[in-house]
């Protein structure tokens, strides 16, 4: 019968059923970070248990680290702390912890897939929820809470209910200046922010099998702020490619084994989902949020829609994200001023993400007023775009260029909005709050869009400047 | 019966209004900088409170209560089970809701909180029928699946597993996944990228 990756990855992964009729799923690969882990280790420590498998577990650091000044101890004393304590936690039970002096540190969902960590096939388990991001190379990856990153430490095993399986196809071609992240923000907005809740979403079609991986995490990233908590991509001859000399990946002879297990855990052609769903990718514009979820977002020649056009349920949330915002229904998002850009986090921040941005900021200047920041998304992604002068191009434009972190993604460091600001941001989330200041505005967008609003203080269609 | 078990919650309802109430929301994120969980009950909905007096989290009339009443897609957004447990510490027994994000969800259940969905239209009903009277006890049954407030009975959902798990007592999953012993390495020394291709 014919199978898809899910299926396939679940029984594999399968250790038993659970007299709550839940699955006892095995966890291939655990994913560890300074925020939720802390409470984690010391259940652990309570209960007496070892980290069952730290061979299978690695961690490093993202989320508080500080982007500019690296040196220790960290100026943020909780910020220290915490640094203290995933260092002291790692080392005690052994798990490998990419820190600030190992040159692979970086945000979780970007060193994961570039060590090769992250592999077709497996089951991904980290506490935060865009994990699904390593879905991207063909795993069954997803987000955790911190009371499940104690029982992943302690029995590699969680506890849980098969999802369903909604396969999103999106045909044609995207036009130029459509990139993966307008892609994801299309899905959002026509699925809706929970449409998902219940799936894992298997993305397919033309559209996704000509995306590098790259554009593919961005894709499978914000799954989430779709409400699904798993999204993948089937493994082909990209994912090898990809996968192919990183430090993680089987090497010689054992690549290619590999390679021919991965191929075997693809969805087969004829397996069957419990839903389909189809996007058109060659209508799709430059997508920018306007509101206070992820899935309140126009293509950028479009207007900002009237309450009475979207669902009952939804219309108290537009209201509110109309009022948050300081918009009017009916105005264009195009021209909306800015304050800020932030180009980074786990959704934007690897190096084809750098080199679009670099390509619509050279030669040019951020405009009068606004702050712009590269945060790029690892120490590796840094060396490489370093090594092509990418840092002397946002410099010379007036962008800041910052060491590898989470950063303004979440405002847990010190960079953050201030007030009111509106900010072009390259993120996953534009719920109120998020960006380090509760009356702050974000609005997301591509990292080429956020370079082109950085260059004239507002919302503008990249398209209009490309070279 | 396990004294952790989760059949019936009663206590007096606290409303939340509008949908997609995410855990940015409920817990911002520069309360996530601690090692430890002290004090979260402190900073649950800060921003939201500061923001509008009127916030339920607010009101006087509403200290003391254990079940949060939401609207669609409670608790959306990040893994942080800081939320949920920011809740519990303010004294959230038992959430009922629209419809709730699978993460919080799961984190809920794990913290022996049940999530048990209704109709949106009874939400609302629920939502005004506590402000007319907060200071009625209601019940949120896990075992039959309803919600009783006077003398209404507010049919309700929750999924098998985590029902299971919560009216079992078994919600603290740990013990169960460890019985499993051997089985576990067999399970992972079966995959291929464990032995080494």
């Amino acid at each position: 019968m014919a199978s898809s990756l899910l299926d396939k990855v679940w029984n594999a992964h399968t250790v038993r059923t659970l007299p709550s009729g839940q699955t006892q799923l095995l966890i291939g690969l655990h994913l560890v970070h300074e925020v939720t882990s802390p409470q984690a280790f010391q259940a652990l420590r309570e209960l007496k248990l070892p980290v069952r498998m730290p061979a299978r577990t690695f961690a490093t650091l993202d989320h508080i680290i500080p982007t500019t000044a690296q040196q220790r101890p960290f100026a943020d004393e909780v910020a220290e702390e915490m640094t203290v304590h995933l260092t002291r936690n790692t080392q005690q039970s052994g798990v490998p912890f990419f820190g600030l002096e190992s040159g692979r540190q970086g945000i979780v969902h970007v060193i994961g897939p570039e060590l090769g960590l992250t592999q077709p096939g497996m089951t991904i388990a980290c506490g935060d929820s865009h994990t699904a991001t390593h879905g991207a190379v063909g795993a069954i990856a997803f987000g955790i809470g911190t009371s499940q990153v104690r029982d992943v430490l302690a029995t590699q095993c969680l506890a849980m209910a098969k999802p369903k399986l909604r396969q999103v196809r999106v045909d044609g071609a995207l036009p130029r200046g459509v990139y993966a992240k307008d892609v994801i923000l299309a899905i959002i907005h026509t699925l809706g922010v929970n449409g998902g809740v219940g799936y894992a979403y298997e993305y397919a079609g033309p559209v996704i099998e000509r995306m590098t991986m790259e554009e593919r995490l961005t894709l499978c990233n914000m799954s989430i702020e779709g409400g699904a908590r798993f999204g993948y991509v089937n493994p082909d001859q990209t994912t090898f490619d990809y996968l192919r000399g990183r430090q993680y990946s089987p090497q010689g002879a054992a690549f290619d084994r590999a390679v021919t297990w991965w191929k075997s855990m693809a969805s087969d052609a004829g397996a069957s989902y419990d839903d389909v769903k189809r996007l058109d990718g060659s209508a799709m514009q430059p997508m920018v949020t306007w509101g206070i979820n992820p899935g309140q977002s126009v293509g950028v020649s479009e207007r900002i829609p009237p309450v009475e056009s979207v669902a009952e349920p939804e219309r108290p949330t537009h209201r509110e994200g109309l009022a948050h915002m300081g918009f009017e229904a009916g105005q264009p998002i195009a021209g909306a001023r800015i304050d800020v850009v932030f180009i980074g986090s786990c959704t934007n921040s690897r190096l084809s993400d750098l080199r679009v941005a670099a390509q619509v900021a050279r030669g040019r200047k951020v405009a009068r007023g606004v702050r712009a920041i590269v945060v790029p998304g690892s120490q590796l992604v840094a060396k490489d775009a370093e090594a092509e002068g990418l840092h002397e191009i946002f410099r010379e434009a007036g962008f800041e260029w910052r060491n590898a972190g989470c950063s303004m993604c979440l405002g847990m460091n010190d960079d953050k909005l201030r007030g009111r600001e509106m900010s072009a941001s390259t993120s996953n989330r534009n719920f109120i709050g998020r960006q380090g200041s509760p009356t702050g505005r974000t609005l997301l967008m591509s990292p080429a869009m956020a370079a082109a609003a950085a260059l004239t203080g507002a919302v503008t269609d990249v398209r209009e400047m490309m070279r | 019966m396990s004294e952790n078990a989760r059949t019936q919650i009663v206590g007096r309802g606290i409303p939340v209004p509008g949908n997609d109430i995410d855990t940015d929301r409920i817990i911002p994120a520069r309360f996530l900088k601690t090692v430890t969980n002290e004090g979260l009950g402190l900073h649950a909905f800060e921003d939201a409170r500061k923001h509008d007096p009127e916030h339920s989290f607010n009101q006087k009339v509403y200290e003391g209560a254990s079940v949060l009443v939401g609207g669609l897609n409670f608790g959306c957004g990040s893994s942080r089970e800081h939320a949920p447990e920011s809740l519990k510490q303010w004294g959230i027994r038992a959430i009922v809701g629209g419809s709730f994000a699978e993460i919080f969800f799961g984190n809920c259940t794990m913290l022996g909180i049940p999530c048990l969905a209704i109709s949106q239209d009874d939400v609302l009903w629920l939502q005004r029928a506590i402000g007319r009277d907060p200071r009625q006890a209601m019940a949120v049954d896990v075992e039959r699946q309803e919600v009783r407030f006077g003398d209404r009975v507010i049919p309700a959902r929750i999924p098998d597993g985590a029902r299971n798990q919560l009216v079992s007592g078994a919600w603290n999953p740990t013990g169960v996944l460890l019985e499993a012993g051997d089985a576990i390495e067999a399970t992972a020394k079966r995959l291929p990228y464990v032995s080494g291709f």
